[in-house]
């Protein structure tokens, strides 16, 4: 074979190589394309059918029979009830554990089992949690199908999210400010009471509103639990006008959330409640994603802002 | 002279100052390690508590029944109770899902992170993010409501709740786990690594298929493996787009009931306490844990097996 036939060998294969290069390239925009249009069309699709039903009285009015009267009034309360005592709950345990495995751990058993056993609760389907909480929340320690239970049933399922996030802001902190400390004699909870944790408290709180974002959005554990589908009172106030003003009932009354309630509407036939549920979702949808940007705005802002 | 200075404290007073001290740094340890020790105990709860229920739900039927029977009726006078048909439900549409979710994601990682310019990444990655976050309630609607009738019009015979189009749409909203997590695993392979397969003249695609994919193996399977999890446990989608029928069957086409969705069936109802229903559900939910939990394990030996360390 002659040296020029050689060349264009080695040329021939340098070409199709570089147009397997491409057809990748191709592929792999398309692929991507595919996702993204996907997803515009569906939630495109979701806001023409749910545009129309929002307004006011779709807040501030109770589900309903009648499916153009009915609103989400119930469900945003309840859901809000719920949240509070989900970040009342997840909030102190998740940087307690996140500060205690990171600060304090020693390497041992324990510890790793800790590790290793928060690894795989992120990694248990949230109806899991649902059973859990009907079995020990509901029944063993009787708190009833109630606001209690269902934010402590979504605060056990955000843990391993608030902790995973704690240990990462804890351990991006630069060991210099730890010796800083200890060298003007500071104790290890004088360290990270004033130091880790304040330096901490961004990456902390960008994990606390992912979690909340995924909590508001679980149905599954919330309908496992028993939660009522059809709620057309709110749960007693949470302030009252005698001492000592805060009121805790509404911890056990029945309640609904909005994933719950559009579940509800979703599965009737009538094409009515079908927008109704599109209108719900699309109120759930932009709360989800506000809190998500939230949460990946604050990421960025605080890697470009902190310079240790 | 009223104030003293620190050298005039005496030395009895400071041994206390420091053993108060020492006492509150324990009991904030103490403290501080319950909070983490909590993770445990909630595992064994979920444990303790599946697994007291199931025994219950074993004194009445067989575990041979439970795994062989072929009909699930539990709330039916002939009651039965095997769990196959509800399993096989779970098998299909995860199934469904996985080949919709894991070329797509795999191959939007590959372009992400070897192919697409520094824009088109910086955009894309949080918008999978954030399609991440989307609750699943809101896909169970797209699912029934809109994939369904898309679907119809494609195989006139497809009944209105079907395993293909939950199928679908879980498989949609896995990509961005499966395409965020492989995407990571490959950044993570070192620069030189690239270089020097480029250095001997290998195109992006090879260097990408031949370098960064075998190097990035572990972080991809681990990608697959939660895929695969959530797929499994996943319950709006199904419970409102698959049908609540059990039904034995593996053509995707028929409306069948997963694990998930028969424990959201139950829960809207109203089961008294103690009966033989409540259990299943705690059955049921054995189950389901057990299937993703031998996933999470072999995704763990894999990860272990093929974890390259640079």
């Amino acid at each position: 074979m002659s040296n020029t036939d050689k060349l264009h060998e080695i040329r021939a294969i340098i070409v199709r190589h570089k147009r397997w290069d491409l057809m990748f390239m191709a592929v792999g925009m398309f692929a991507l394309m595919i996702a993204v249009l996907t997803f515009t069309v569906l939630f495109a699709q979701m806001i023409i059918d749910g545009m129309p039903r929002l307004s006011w009285d779709f807040f501030t009015s109770f589900p309903s029979r009648r499916p153009g009267s009915a609103g989400i009034l119930s469900a945003w309360v309840g859901t809000s009830l719920v949240m509070l005592v989900t970040i009342v709950a997840a909030v102190p345990m998740g940087i307690g554990a996140g500060v205690y495995l990171e600060e304090y751990a020693p390497k041992n058993l324990v510890t790793e089992i800790i590790e290793v056993n928060v690894t795989n609760l992120a990694g248990v389907p949230s109806i899991i949690y649902g059973l859990l909480a009907l079995g020990l929340f509901v029944y063993q320690l009787g708190f009833g199908q109630s606001i209690l239970s269902a934010g402590l049933a979504l605060a056990l399922l955000i843990l391993p999210v608030v902790i995973v996030t704690t240990r990462e802001a804890i351990r991006a902190i630069p060991v210099a400010i730890r010796e800083g400390a200890y060298a003007l004699g500071a104790t290890k909870w004088q360290t990270v009471s004033d130091h880790l944790i304040p330096y901490a408290a961004a990456g902390i709180l960008t994990g606390i509103i992912i979690g909340l974002a995924r909590a508001i959005g679980e149905t599954a554990p919330i309908i496992t639990i028993g939660a009522m589908t059809f709620i057309a009172f709110l749960p007693p106030s949470l302030v009252q006008t005698e001492f000592p003003f805060l009121s805790f009932e509404w911890l056990t009354s029945p309640f609904t959330v909005m994933p719950i309630q559009m579940f509800n509407w979703v599965s009737r036939p009538e094409e009515a409640f079908q927008l109704n549920a599109a209108a719900a979702g699309l109120v759930l949808v932009v709360m989800t994603l506000a809190m998500n940007g939230l949460a990946i705005y604050l990421r960025y802002h605080m890697r470009k802002k902190i310079k240790w | 002279m009223t104030a003293k200075s620190p050298v005039e404290i005496s030395q009895p007073r400071r041994l206390g100052y420091s053993f108060r001290r020492n006492l509150r740094e324990r009991f904030i340890e103490a403290l501080l390690f319950l909070t983490a020790f909590a993770s445990v105990a909630i595992t064994l709860a979920i444990v303790v508590m599946l697994v007291k229920e199931s025994y219950e739900f074993f004194q009445h039927v067989s575990i041979w029944d439970f795994l062989t029977d072929t009909q699930w009726t539990p709330l039916f006078d002939d009651a039965h109770y095997g769990i196959l048909p509800l399993v096989s439900g779970t098998l299909v549409s995860s199934a469904v899902a996985l080949l919709v979710a894991i070329p797509l994601g795999t191959i939007i990682a590959i372009y992400l992170s070897e192919f697409a310019p520094f824009t088109v990444r910086e955009i894309a990655k949080p918008f999978l993010e954030l399609l991440g976050g989307v609750p699943t309630i809101v896909y169970g609607y797209f699912a029934l409501l809109f994939v369904t009738p898309l679907l119809q019009q494609i195989f006139p015979e497809l009944p209105g709740f079907s395993l293909l189009s939950a199928g679908l749409v879980m498989g949609i909203m896995i990509i961005p786990y499966v395409s965020s997590l492989s995407e990571d695993a490959m950044r993570a392979v070192p620069m030189s690594m690239r270089e020097g397969s480029y250095a001997m003249g290998a195109t992006r695609f090879q260097t990408a298929i031949r370098v960064v994919m075998p190097a990035a193996y572990s972080g991809i399977a681990a990608a697959y493996i939660l895929g695969i999890s959530r797929a499994v446990g996943e319950t709006m989608v199904v419970a409102v787009a698959a049908g609540m029928q059990p039904n034995l069957t593996w053509n995707p086409m028929e409306p069948a009931a997963t694990i998930t969705a028969y424990i959201v069936q139950v829960s809207l109802g109203d089961l008294p306490h103690g009966s033989i229903g409540y259990q299943t559900i705690f059955a049921a939910g054995l189950t389901l844990l057990l299937m993703t939990l031998s996933f999470n394990i072999i995704g763990h030996i894999l990860r272990k097996r093929y974890r390259e360390i640079y």
